[in-house]
């Protein structure tokens, strides 16, 4: 299998390339997500683009649309569309990289922005595959600031009604948002009790950037029958460079020279390091 | 008379397309009751999916459904699935380009004495307003069940209203003029032209008649299709008489008055007579009583088409 460890570094430094194209990004967020996209992109989803057309691949739904970034990244990497067409274009006048996903662009299935919708969009989803007796699976992964919405915990609700073991949703949990620290601005650290209690198998990830310890989450979500498992998946805002990590104005920031070439120095000796 | 209300014959539609078809499957959020859907759960059962009270939830499972093949008919009181859930619609389904259809059900005032909460009023300036949603007012059982069996026949979004309550028939069973996107002419007229929407076209014609009697002639325009809007339809109508009603059970604001004001000012300008609810919460009572009160029924009509070509009249003089 390949080095998914080194490739989150890799396609972190596609996701510089993106924002300093674009001159903007969700940064932080693209960074705290990589090693779950990498991981699910790359090992447990069976998507790529000769499958788009086929009922029976996975699914995933970008709920946490704003770490788009970071979605394009991998998806140029699977092959849906080209990488130097993407930074080239990314949030440019007329591009089709808009700065949320949109399922214009290859290998987006939903198009997402608005938070609170991919959890239960996901539920409409993996219900259609009981419905079907298909054997995909469904996957989705959300902001920690994301559960604040409502919307997520009807989609919770429903997800275990219906005994949807076909659903797996991620929390990537960096513990900041726009404002800051998420204690701070809406407190939720008991979410591992709170989706217990609405009818989830609930797996706590200690380091959600390490690719084997969320492989390891997945396979467990595969084996639960009978309810949807949560993945928390405990990360680090802007992981990667110091620069930004842990860092709640790093929610969208471009970095500045000096900053970028401490993060690109960062990125390319943490990846070297893993090879 | 119609004898079932135009939610009713939704259902009956579905169901038997819904034999046929295992991919068609009907949503509600507790509302089976309130949108006639019991037939169909009941029936169907494999193919019927209870949300619970989410409305917002109801919407993106059904977009999710929609992703996977599935062909989800989500049928909630207008009042909430066009508002409560309005950014589900907007994001989900339109955005997304699901194959959603949202029933909004006992829509404008059907629930008339329970108040402005339960009153959809927004509903076609809210659903109007977002691209790539249809928006759907049928006037009748009859129309009903042709626009729906047209709508089966399509992969895109799209809006329905209906109210809560059997109308009266405004076309002739086994002979329902009807062409997708395109607006019944009831009946021709050359002195004003009455467009209307869902279930205020009957009193229109009540007040077309009305109006023969005094020696006005009124056209009669169905416009079940508020979007898209048939603006030839429009023009015409408007081009052949002296001046435009509109006659809709929505607010003053954004739902058809506002739509054919904005292709009659535009292609054939003359006056446009926008009769609507008021922007306001509306008086407690029944559905008949407040259509009654606000004038909403034919002689109301009548009478603002009188005023109307009076005062043209005047100011010609």
């Amino acid at each position: 299998m390949e080095n998914l460890k080194a490739l989150a570094y890799e396609l972190r430094e596609d996701v510089i390339d993106i924002i300093m194209s674009g001159k903007a990004g969700h940064i932080g967020g693209d960074m705290s997500v990589m090693e779950i996209l990498t991981e699910l992109y790359f090992d447990q989803m069976n998507v790529g683009p000769a499958n788009m057309d086929d009922p029976d691949r996975d699914k995933f739904v970008m709920s946490k649309g704003h770490s788009v970034e970071a979605y394009y990244a991998v998806l140029a990497k699977k092959g849906f569309f080209d990488r130097g067409d993407l930074v080239a274009n990314f949030s440019k006048f007329g591009s089709k990289y808009i700065g949320h996903p949109n399922n214009k662009l290859p290998g987006i299935e939903m198009n997402s922005g608005s938070l609170g919708h991919g959890l239960p969009v996901c539920v409409g989803m993996a219900l259609a595959g009981k419905m079907n007796g298909q054997d995909y699976r469904v996957y989705t992964v959300m902001g920690d600031g994301e559960v604040a919405e409502g919307s997520v915990w009807e989609g919770a609700m429903a997800a275990s009604h219906y005994k949807l073991d076909n659903l797996c949703a991620v929390v990537d949990r960096n513990r900041l948002q726009i404002s800051g620290n998420t204690e701070d601005v809406m407190a939720h650290d008991d979410l591992h009790e709170r989706f217990g209690s609405f009818g989830w198998h609930v797996i706590d990830v200690a380091d959600g950037n390490d690719i084997d310890q969320l492989k390891e989450a997945f396979e467990e979500a595969k084996t639960i029958k009978g309810k949807p498992t949560m993945v928390i998946a405990n990360t680090v805002k802007g992981k990667g460079s110091s620069v930004m990590e842990n860092k709640a104005n790093w929610h969208h920031k471009v970095p500045n020279e000096e900053e970028l070439a401490q993060i690109r120095k960062d990125l390319k000796e943490r990846k070297e390091a893993l090879r | 008379m119609g004898k079932i209300a135009n939610k009713q014959v939704i259902c009956d539609v579905l169901v038997e397309a819904g034999k046929k078809d295992k991919d068609i499957v009907a949503l509600c959020s507790d509302s089976r009751g309130s949108a006639s859907f019991t037939g169909f759960a009941n029936e169907l059962p494999e193919q019927f999916v209870e949300t619970g009270i989410a409305e917002q939830n109801l919407v993106s499972i059904s977009a999710g459904l929609a992703k996977c093949g599935k062909k989800p008919y989500a049928a909630s009181p207008a009042c909430f699935l066009s508002t409560r859930s309005y950014e589900q619609c907007k994001v989900d389904v339109a955005y997304s380009n699901t194959n959603v259809k949202l029933i909004g059900i006992s829509g404008g005032v059907s629930y008339g004495a329970l108040g402005m909460s339960h009153h959809s009023a927004q509903d076609i300036a809210a659903m109007c307003a977002v691209p790539n949603m249809r928006v759907y007012l049928p006037s009748d059982r009859l129309q009903t069940e042709c626009l729906m069996k047209e709508l089966i026949k399509d992969e895109k979004p799209a809006y329905i209203r209906v109210g809560r309550n059997a109308v009266d028939d405004v076309y002739e069973e086994g002979n329902v003029p009807f062409e997708m996107d395109r607006a019944t002419v009831v009946r021709e007229g050359t002195d004003v032209a009455i467009i209307a929407c869902g279930e205020m076209v009957k009193p229109s014609v009540e007040a077309a008649e009305l109006l023969k009697e005094k020696g006005i002639s009124a056209a009669v325009v169905d416009m079940y299709c508020v979007k898209p809007l048939d603006e030839e339809a429009v023009i015409k109508a408007a081009s052949g008489a002296k001046a435009v009603i509109t006659v809709e059970e929505h607010a003053p604001y954004g739902g058809l008055g506002s739509m054919v004001s904005q292709v009659v000012g535009c292609n054939c300008p003359k006056k446009v007579l926008n009769i609507a609810l008021p922007d306001a919460p509306v008086i407690t009572g029944t559905s008949k009583e407040v259509f009654d009160y606000y004038g909403m029924n034919g002689g109301g009509i009548a009478k603002k088409a009188e005023e109307i070509l009076g005062c043209l009249r005047q100011s010609e003089q």
